[in-house]
């Protein structure tokens, strides 16, 4: 089954069992999203893909397209919602971009400028999370990690090692490592793993690759993430 | 015509963001055409009188620059946020992963090369806080410029902007957190 579905006045079409995120991105039109990457099980935890379906808030990553529903992706409200959420990602953890090596190809960052996010509105957590540096080649920095599980679910549906999950609750949830001693040089993984490059922020970081584009040159500098987003490059530019 | 007054203070800043105001190089010649700086560290001026705009550089990360915010704050007309420590606290927020005494130990005791070791405290110094905050935790803020620091072109958009009455906006290639 197919049929079409109408974002902002154009109709899109999509075939059965695509969801509005799917049809969206085929169409060549951008829905802003953290968390959601083609080819990986859609996981609908960064709200950031928020559109108006039929009058209500949904998130476009998770929602199948169904004929004839009316979307709504740019919208003043939207685009406040969508800031807000950005926000709020940014004072939970420490995103401090002036010392992230990650600054300039970070999707976080980059939806950050698409949305014309000038601060961060609400007091700040100020995260107190351990760097993981255990392993030879990769690092993680707790402070950045935005739950986004794109790690977990690379190692789990591509790696197959499942070196990855989240773990606790509420704002203690948290980024955990499936080795016995809890550290990433104690895990399955390896420098070539999809489960090491695929961090949309800078969180996961491979170890010696930092500052080799030019300020300038670097992913977000010139194009917005939009229109990356829809070339269907390789988003994280650093490797 | 009266000029606009601005004034402008470093507070846990590291003076970055100054330099990126005078990086608008002969630009600051015509902007002196209509406006004067009031209390400034380009000034003498010791106290911030009524000003239209107040540039605050920093964070707050002291006794006295909660003291001088809010003499700011209660003086000029638009306060401007300016830079990430401003922002976000920027890089000194680094240390509130730290308790204030690691930190002091660490600097005046513990650390290599440390003479005389002894945390100082005179009553003169103002008390540090135990974390570093963004500037908008202590007052109301009325337009915000990121970057580390902003550029050159990012002052000069927002003031002439401020200076003709329109709303200050700043386009996709002004944005930078860096
Ligand atoms: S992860 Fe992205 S948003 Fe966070 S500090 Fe690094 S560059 Fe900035
Ligand atoms: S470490 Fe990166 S990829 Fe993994 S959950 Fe956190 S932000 Fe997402
Ligand atoms: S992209 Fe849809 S919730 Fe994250």
């Amino acid at each position: 089954m197919s049929g079409t579905i109408n974002i902002d006045g154009k109709t899109v079409p999509y075939r059965d069992g695509q969801t509005i995120m799917d049809a969206a991105i085929a169409a060549g039109i951008y829905i802003p999203h953290l968390c959601h990457k083609p080819g990986f099980t859609p996981h609908g935890s960064c709200k950031l893909c928020t559109v108006k379906v039929n009058g209500r808030n949904c998130s476009a990553c998770t929602f199948p397209a169904a004929d004839g529903q009316v979307v709504i992706n740019t919208s003043d409200e939207l685009l406040q919602d969508r800031r807000r959420i950005t926000q709020m990602l940014f004072v939970e953890g420490n995103h401090f971009c002036p010392s992230c090596e990650k600054s300039g190809n970070c999707q976080l960052q980059g939806v950050a400028y698409h949305l014309n996010m000038l601060d961060n509105h609400f007091p700040h957590f100020y995260a107190d999370r351990r760097v993981d540096a255990s392993h030879p080649d990769i690092m993680i920095d707790h402070n950045r990690c935005i739950f986004c599980n794109l790690c977990v679910r690379a190692s789990r549906e591509k790696d197959r090692k499942n070196v990855f999950d989240i773990a606790g609750r509420g704002i203690n949830k948290r980024l955990i490592v499936n080795s016995v001693s809890g550290t990433l040089k104690d895990s399955a993984i390896s420098v070539d793993d999809c489960a090491a490059h695929i961090c949309p922020t800078g969180a996961i970081l491979i170890k010696r690759s930092a500052y080799r584009l030019p300020i300038g040159q670097r992913t977000y500098d010139q194009r917005q993430i939009s229109d990356v987003a829809l070339s269907g490059e390789v988003e994280h530019g650093q490797d | 015509m009266a000029k606009i007054k601005v004034a402008t203070v470093s507070l846990a800043g590291c003076f970055g963001c100054h330099m990126s105001f005078l990086d608008i190089d002969e630009r600051l010649i015509a902007l002196l055409e209509v406006a004067e700086f009031d209390r400034s560290p380009l000034t003498d001026i010791e106290h911030c009188g009524p000003c239209d705009v107040g540039l605050i550089e920093g964070g707050v990360c002291n006794a006295e620059n909660v003291h001088v915010l809010r003499e700011f704050r209660k003086n000029c007309k638009t306060l401007v946020a300016v830079g990430a420590c401003a922002i976000n606290g920027g890089l000194p927020a680094m240390r509130n992963q730290f308790a204030l005494e690691e930190c002091l130990l660490e600097a005046y005791r513990d650390g290599i090369g440390v003479e005389n070791p002894h945390i100082p405290n005179d009553p003169e110094l103002p008390l540090l806080l135990d974390k570093v905050h963004p500037i908008h935790e202590i007052v109301k803020v009325d337009y915000f410029l990121p970057g580390c620091p902003p550029s050159a072109d990012v002052f000069w958009t927002f003031l002439s902007a401020l200076l003709a009455g329109r709303e200050p906006s700043l386009p996709y290639e002004l944005v930078h957190y860096d």
